[in-house]
C-alpha cells in the first residue's frame, strides 16, 4: 500500500543554504505533503525567499537534501511541474498581459490552441479579463503581481510556489484569491506552498512552517500550533515560539527550553 | 533514495536543457519584437538614426565625395553594431533585474533558445536598419561602390549578431544601467579607433596594429572596404565574413554560458 503513494511534494534534511557569505538557511528538516496549501511564515530577512528560490532551483550553494516532487530540486525535468512566483512581479512590464502569459505559454510548449484558453483561464483566475490588453507596466502594483501570479498558473503546475503573492492587496481580493489556492488544491490536486509575513492569512492554511533566523521554528497545522503553545491565535503561538527561541539562545540565565520545535 | 543537490552553481545540468527548440526560439524573438513595437520611439531612433548620419556625413565631406564613399560604406557596418551593443546589454541586462530571467530560467526554456531568440530579434531589426541605411546611401547620397548591395547587407547583419553577442555577454557584468552603457566605450570605441577608418590599419603602430587583428570590428570594416572596390565576391570578403560571423558565434556561447540557472 505504502509503496504506491507519490513522493512528497517537497522532502528536505539537513539543507544548508548561503548567500554573500553567510549561512542564510541551517539545517532546515520538514516535508510539504501533496495537494497541500502550505503556508511559510516568518519576520522579513528570515530566509522565506532563499527556501522558495532553493525549491524552484534559481538558489545557488544550497547543500542537504531537497527534493521536490521526488527528484532533486533544479531538475530540469521539475521546470515544467512547478510554478514558481517571485516577490516582485517577474513580467515584462513593455508587454500587455495577454502578451506576457501568452510568451510564457510558448516557452511551456503549451500548442496554440491550449495556450490560448490557458491564457484566458489564468487571467479569469487572477480577476484581470477587464485590462489583459493593457502594458503590465501601467497598472497598479496589486494588478502587476496578479499578472505574474498569472503566469505560474500556466501549465497547470503540480507545485505552486508563491513569494507572499497577497502583499498589497485588498481584502476582497486577498479572500477571492485564497479561494483559487484553496480550489486549485481541492480540483487539480495542486500542492501550493506560499510564504506571507501577515499571520492572519496562516489560519487560511493547512499546514504552516514558521521561520526564524534561518531555522525552523515548527511545522504543523494552525491548531496544533494553538494548542501546543496554549495560545489563542498562530501570531501569538509564534510570538510565544519565537521568544522561546530567543531565551534558548541566550548563553544564560540557564533557561530549560531546547530550541522550541513541535513536532507533528 | 535521497538524491543530493549538486552544488554550487548547479554544476551538473542535464543535456536536455542545453537542446535548442525552434519553437521557443521564435517565440523568444517574437516577444522581443512585440516589446519593441509598444516602443515606437526606439525603433524610429534605431531606424532613422543611422540615415541621419549618414546625411550628415555626406554633406561634412561636401567636396571630398570619395572619402564619404569609404567612410561611409564602414559607417554602414558599424551602425548595426553599435545600436545592437547597446540595446541588447540594456535589454539583457532588465531581465536579469526584474527576475524575468530568473523566472524563465527555471522554465523549460533552454539558454540556447534565449540567446538566438534575441539574436533572432535583433538581426530582423538589423536587417530593416541596414536596408534602410544602404538603400539611403545608395540611391539618394550616391555613395558609390563596385559590388553587390547584398553583400553590405550581409556584413551589416553579421555585424549587428557580433553587436547583440557582444551586448549579451557585457550586460553579464553590469549591475546597473549605468554601468551598461559605459561598456559601449570600453567595447566599442577601442574598436572603432582601430579598425581602420581613422587611419589605414597598417599604418599604426606595430603593436596596436597587431591587436587591430584580433578586433572583429576591423574585418566588418574590411569586408565593407571589399564590397566598395571590387565588382564580385572576393576571397578576402569571404575570410572576413566569415571572421565576423565566427566571431559573433563564439560570443554568443560565451554570452549563452554566463546566464546562471542558479545565482547566489
Ligand atoms: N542577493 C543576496 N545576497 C546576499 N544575501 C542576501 C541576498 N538576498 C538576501 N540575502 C540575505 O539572506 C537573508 C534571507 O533573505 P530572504 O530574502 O530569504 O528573506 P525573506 O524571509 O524572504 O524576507 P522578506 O519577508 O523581507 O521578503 C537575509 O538576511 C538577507 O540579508
Ligand atoms: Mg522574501
Amino acid at each position: 500500500m505504502m509503496n504506491n503513494h507519490p513522493p512528497p511534494a517537497v522532502r528536505a534534511d539537513g539543507l544548508h543554504v548561503v548567500r554573500g557569505g553567510r549561512q542564510v538557511l541551517t539545517d532546515l528538516a520538514f516535508t510539504v505533503p501533496r495537494g497541500s496549501v502550505t503556508g511559510l511564515l516568518g519576520p522579513s530577512g528570515c530566509g522565506k525567499t532563499t527556501l522558495m528560490r532553493a525549491i524552484a532551483g534559481t538558489q545557488a550553494r544550497v547543500t542537504g537534501t531537497l527534493e521536490v516532487l521526488g527528484r532533486p530540486a533544479g531538475s530540469a525535468a521539475l521546470r515544467p511541474r512547478l510554478g514558481y512566483v517571485t516577490q516582485s512581479p517577474s513580467v515584462y512590464a513593455d508587454l500587455t498581459a495577454r502578451q506576457n502569459l501568452d510568451y510564457f505559454a510558448a516557452v511551456l510548449g503549451l500548442p496554440g490552441a491550449e495556450r490560448g484558453r490557458q491564457v484566458e483561464a489564468a487571467l479569469a483566475d487572477v480577476d484581470l479579463t477587464g485590462r489583459a490588453d493593457s502594458l503590465t507596466g501601467q497598472m497598479s502594483g496589486g494588478q502587476r503581481s496578479r499578472v505574474s501570479l498569472a503566469v505560474a498558473l500556466l501549465g497547470t503546475p503540480e507545485l505552486l510556489v508563491l513569494d507572499e503573492p497577497t502583499v498589497g492587496l485588498d481584502p476582497v481580493l486577498r479572500r477571492d484569491l485564497w479561494q483559487l489556492f484553496h480550489r486549485l488544491a481541492e480540483e487539480r490536486g495542486t500542492t501550493l506552498l506560499i510564504s506571507s509575513h501577515v499571520m492572519d492569512e496562516a489560519d487560511r492554511c493547512e499546514r504552516l512552517l514558521l521561520m526564524r533566523a534561518g531555522e525552523l521554528l515548527a511545522e504543523d497545522t494552525p491548531e496544533a500550533l494553538r494548542r501546543t503553545t496554549a495560545e489563542g491565535t498562530v501570531e501569538s503561538a509564534f510570538l510565544h515560539l519565537v521568544d522561546r527561541a530567543r531565551a534558548a539562545d541566550e548563553p544564560w540565565p540557564a533557561h530549560t527550553g531546547q530550541k522550541g520545535r513541535t513536532t507533528p | 533514495m535521497s538524491t543530493r543537490t549538486r552544488t554550487p552553481h548547479g554544476a551538473t545540468e542535464p543535456v536536455t536543457t542545453r537542446a535548442l527548440s525552434p519553437h521557443r526560439t521564435l517565440a523568444t524573438a517574437r516577444r522581443v519584437l512585440r516589446q519593441l513595437s509598444h516602443d515606437r520611439r526606439t525603433i524610429a531612433l534605431l531606424l532613422l538614426l543611422p540615415v541621419l548620419l549618414l546625411v550628415l556625413l555626406y554633406y561634412v565631406f561636401d567636396a571630398d565625395r570619395r572619402s564619404f564613399d569609404s567612410i561611409g560604406a564602414s559607417l554602414l557596418g558599424i551602425f548595426p553594431m553599435i545600436t545592437m551593443f547597446l540595446v541588447t546589454s540594456i535589454a539583457t541586462l532588465r531581465e536579469r533585474t526584474t527576475g524575468t530571467l530568473e523566472r524563465l530560467l527555471a522554465m523549460p526554456l533552454g539558454k540556447a533558445d534565449l540567446v538566438l531568440g534575441y539574436a533572432l530579434a535583433f538581426g530582423v531589426l538589423a536587417v530593416v536598419q541596414a536596408s534602410l541605411a544602404t538603400g539611403v546611401a545608395v540611391w539618394a547620397l550616391d555613395l558609390d561602390f563596385a559590388g553587390s548591395p547584398w553583400l553590405l547587407l550581409l556584413i551589416a547583419l553579421l555585424d549587428a549578431l557580433l553587436g547583440t553577442a557582444l551586448g549579451l555577454f557585457v550586460s553579464a557584468f553590469a549591475t546597473s544601467e549605468f554601468q551598461a552603457v559605459q561598456f559601449m566605450p570600453a567595447v566599442i570605441f577601442p574598436q572603432l579607433l582601430l579598425c581602420g577608418l581613422f587611419a589605414p590599419r597598417d599604418s599604426m603602430q606595430p603593436a596596436l596594429e597587431a591587436v587591430s587583428h584580433a578586433l572583429p570590428m576591423s574585418y566588418a570594416v574590411d569586408g565593407m572596404t571589399e564590397v566598395l572596390h571590387h565588382p564580385d565576391v572576393t576571397g578576402a570578403f569571404v575570410r572576413d565574413a566569415l571572421v565576423v560571423a565566427g566571431s559573433a558565434l563564439l560570443v554568443l556561447v560565451v554570452g549563452a554560458a554566463t546566464l546562471r540557472r542558479r545565482t547566489t
